[in-house]
């Protein structure tokens, strides 16, 4: 494991913290509109770590969908982050986009179910 | 090698038809080749001027001459190079990898004609990286090196990257570097610049572990064997021998006299037995422990005896390459923010292990590990350190630091270990080892979770690409030379992956998975190599090489269209400097690849491998990776050029 997954794995950590008391749960989050945020989650460019599908599991963003952490804590740590992720602040990703795209992340549907895929269940 | 008899056109048959298709103003066809139109119009060459009697005449007479006594030696007996062949062959070179150069026109005559092309093989590569990353892969799995040739100054600049491959990587692959030293052999216009240098080796001496230029054909053999020595004495790392011309073209004079010295390699040296009896005290009290491991095991039993130590201190392992399958309960686990003692094994990335770095605009870095733990380093790399290139990072301090082998060194660190263990300390450690393992098995879990995630996306996520090929491969002799699935692979033999080796940065890695199919061909094993399209890019024309030496082995792309760690960079500065946010979504000049798309298939297709794609639709994939393993299981190189996601 080089310093990239160590530092990934911190980065997981710490989002896995804060993510699992927030999602589902609601959120003092203003009002975005999720299919704005699906496309300026591509045109900001943060399916660049995070996937496409905000799946994340590669070696770079961790995963965000289903797991997104509350608004002031993914705000903040978007604006000034405490690891190895890109800042963006307001000047680059105004308050409303990213309310936008908080929106599209928290309205992504589960993901199939581990037993209905055959490739992840033949021992 | 099969021969397709209807693809043999000779030179004088392939001009006679020519000819006659020429007249008839038809199509000329030649198997494999694209029709010619004949009606085209095609530029005329330049008619020759007429010879006139006189001038024929003299040419007669200046062609039939007797030639002075002193310049009449056109012919040889026993060249040198030939001796230089029993030398090669002696060391055991399995192949020998190279792009022809005139610099060695006599070992290669040599190699062919006296030496049968056998023992070491003859590899025909495109380009001296690929030649030396070929090297580089084919160590991976054989454990011994292969010879490149090259020559200086050219082929020598060529082959660079992948000797810093091997530098970096520890891997001993033998470069034999031709040149022209004596000014009166250089022919003019040819050799003064293009092919002689005063000193060749200089060139890579900052990445060699050894390198010599001999004098004659005796210290030829003793420097051949020297260098085989030096290559592969831990730490292991390249060897460069300069190999004179006029040496390989000119007659032994008495080969009676000649001797070829015999190769006796050097043990690995063992840890101090109180350094190591000190260490073993430390692990077996410690609460929590962990092993943090970089390339350790050479073979087997390397594997073994790092499964053995961890398993007799309950402890986990983290890193380890492939000297620990990667679903052993104790793979992967611990923590060293919480681990009083830690033990590491030929770690040259030591700091980066133990200490927080952060890329924003104003670096720093803190340590991770608690103020009281302890740092022990049994490591190689402590016994060999270059200035220039450096393969090192910050200072790492540490409590003890034992300068040995670490595989030599683990029979005696268990043995001391299992001798302190107490039934006390066996209750803590069997606890531990409880606690890992339900760890070990949840982790697994959320592996199969988290490739639920983007199942069906398009481009492929890597996650479902890595799940469909092991799916395809899981049942037979597989082995990865190249990328790999993560935890879900279930990496239990220490061939499955290859270690530590390395091509120098991005353009080598294709050429070493090549070089590690070779290795892994005479054990029949599926050979499956996840194959990034920037590093492709590179040097593909080694894809060519695969299919002529007929190295069975499949090409998964992983094409996401781009330089995609670059544009991750750009990015970066980007949001520091806070101007141009959608760049990298437009297509990052410089790091994109698109615009047109390039078709990795049609390119594989070109040098005659089997090859499908692009494929964006992850249900695609299974079919089309059962028709490729089909192809590659009957001894072909097959290419699924498959669109996927970056990261």
């Amino acid at each position: 494991m080089g310093l990239r997954t160590t530092v990934l794995l911190a980065i997981v950590t710490a989002l896995s913290v804060s993510v699992l008391a927030a999602q589902g749960q609601p959120s003092n989050a203003p009002t975005g509109n999720a299919e704005k945020g699906k496309t300026l989650f591509v045109e900001r460019a943060c399916w660049q770590c995070h996937g496409l599908a905000a799946q994340g599991g590669g070696i770079a963003g961790p995963r965000l969908a289903g797991r997104v952490p509350a608004w002031p804590a993914f705000s903040r740590y978007v604006r000034r982050p405490t690891e190895e992720m890109i800042p963006y602040t307001a000047k680059s990703l105004p308050d409303n986009e990213l309310a936008d795209i908080y929106a599209w992340l928290r309205s992504i549907p589960p993901p199939p179910a581990v037993s209905s895929i055959p490739q992840l269940n033949r021992k | 090698m099969a021969t397709d008899a209807n693809s043999h056109v000779d030179r004088r048959g392939f001009l006679k038809g020519a000819a006659a298709g020429a007249a008839g103003a038809a199509a000329l066809t030649v198997p494999g080749v694209a029709p010619i139109d004949a009606n085209a119009q095609a530029p005329q060459p330049a008619r020759p001027a007429p010879v006139t009697p006189e001038q024929a005449a003299r040419n007669l007479a200046a062609e039939t001459a007797p030639l002075p006594d002193e310049v009449d030696v056109q012919t040889v007996d026993n060249p040198g190079s030939d001796f230089m062949v029993d030398v090669l062959k002696q060391l055991d070179f399995e192949y020998i990898a190279a792009n022809p150069a005139s610099s060695f026109r006599g070992l290669h005559e040599s190699f062919i004609n006296y030496g049968g092309n056998k023992a070491p093989e003859w590899l025909t590569c495109c380009h001296e990286q690929a030649s030396v990353n070929i090297a580089n892969g084919y160590y991976a799995v054989a454990g011994k090196p292969m010879a490149v040739m090259t020559f200086a100054p050219s082929g020598l600049h060529h082959a660079m990257m992948g000797i810093f491959g091997a530098f970096s990587g520890h891997t001993p692959t033998y470069i034999l570097v031709a040149n022209i030293a004596d000014g009166k052999e250089r022919r003019p216009q040819f050799d003064w610049g293009a092919h002689s240098v005063v000193d060749p080796a200089d060139m890579v001496r900052d990445m060699v572990k050894w390198d010599d230029t001999p004098g004659s054909l005796q210290h030829f053999a003793e420097s051949a064997v020297r260098a085989y020595k030096m290559a592969m004495t831990e730490p292991r790392g390249p060897v460069v021998l300069v190999v004179d011309a006029s040496l390989q073209e000119n007659s032994v004079a008495d080969r009676s006299k000649l001797h070829i010295p015999k190769l006796t390699l050097t043990t690995p040296p063992a840890g101090d037995s109180g350094a190591v009896a000190e260490v073993a005290r430390l692990l077996v009290a410690a609460d929590n422990p962990l092993i943090i491991a970089g390339d350790v095991a050479r073979n087997e039993d390397g594997m073994r005896l790092l499964v053995e130590l961890a398993e007799t201190l309950q402890a986990p392992v983290q890193g380890g390459g492939r000297a620990m399958p990667n679903q052993h309960p104790l793979s992967g686990g611990g923590n060293v923010r919480t681990a009083d003692v830690i033990l590491a094994l030929n770690e040259d990335g030591l700091y980066g292990r133990l200490n927080r770095y952060r890329d924003q605009q104003v670096r720093n870095s803190t340590p991770l590990t608690k103020p009281d733990t302890k740092v022990l380093s049994i490591s190689s790399y402590d016994l060999y350190m270059k200035g220039n290139y450096q393969n090192v990072e910050r200072f790492q301090e540490v409590t003890m630091s034992i300068a040995a082998d670490p595989q030599a060194t683990l029979p005696s660190l268990i043995e001391a270990c299992k001798k302190l263990v107490t039934a006390d300390r066996r209750r803590v450690i069997d606890e531990r080892g409880k606690r890992l393992a339900a760890a070990s098995a949840d982790a697994l879990e959320r592996a199969r979770l988290e490739c639920t995630y983007g199942w069906d996306s398009s481009p492929i996520t890597l996650q479902r690409l890595a799940l469909e090929v092991y799916d395809v491969i899981r049942d037979k002799d597989w082995a990865s030379v190249g990328g790999g699935g993560g935890r879900l692979w279930n990496v239990d033999k220490f061939y499955r992956t290859m270690g530590s080796v390395n091509g120098g940065g991005v353009g080598g890695s294709m050429s070493i998975a090549i070089g590690a199919a070779l290795a892994h061909r005479k054990h029949g094993r599926l050979c499956v190599r996840f194959q990034p399209d920037g590093d492709m890019l590179y040097v593909n024309s080694a894809l060519w090489t695969a299919t002529h030496h007929r190295i069975p082995m499949l090409f998964v792309m992983q094409n996401n269209r781009a330089y995609h760690q670059e544009v991750m960079h750009l990015q970066r500065m980007a949001n520091r400097r806070q101007r141009g946010m959608a760049l990298a979504h437009a297509g990052l000049p410089g790091s994109s690849i698109t615009d047109p798309n390039i078709d990795f298939a049609m390119m594989a297709r070109s040098m005659g491998a089997y090859a499908e794609g692009p494929i964006s639709n992850p249900k695609d994939l299974r079919p089309a990776l059962l028709r490729a393993v089909e192809r590659v299981e009957k001894g072909e190189v097959a290419l699924l050029d498959t669109l996927t996601q970056p990261r």
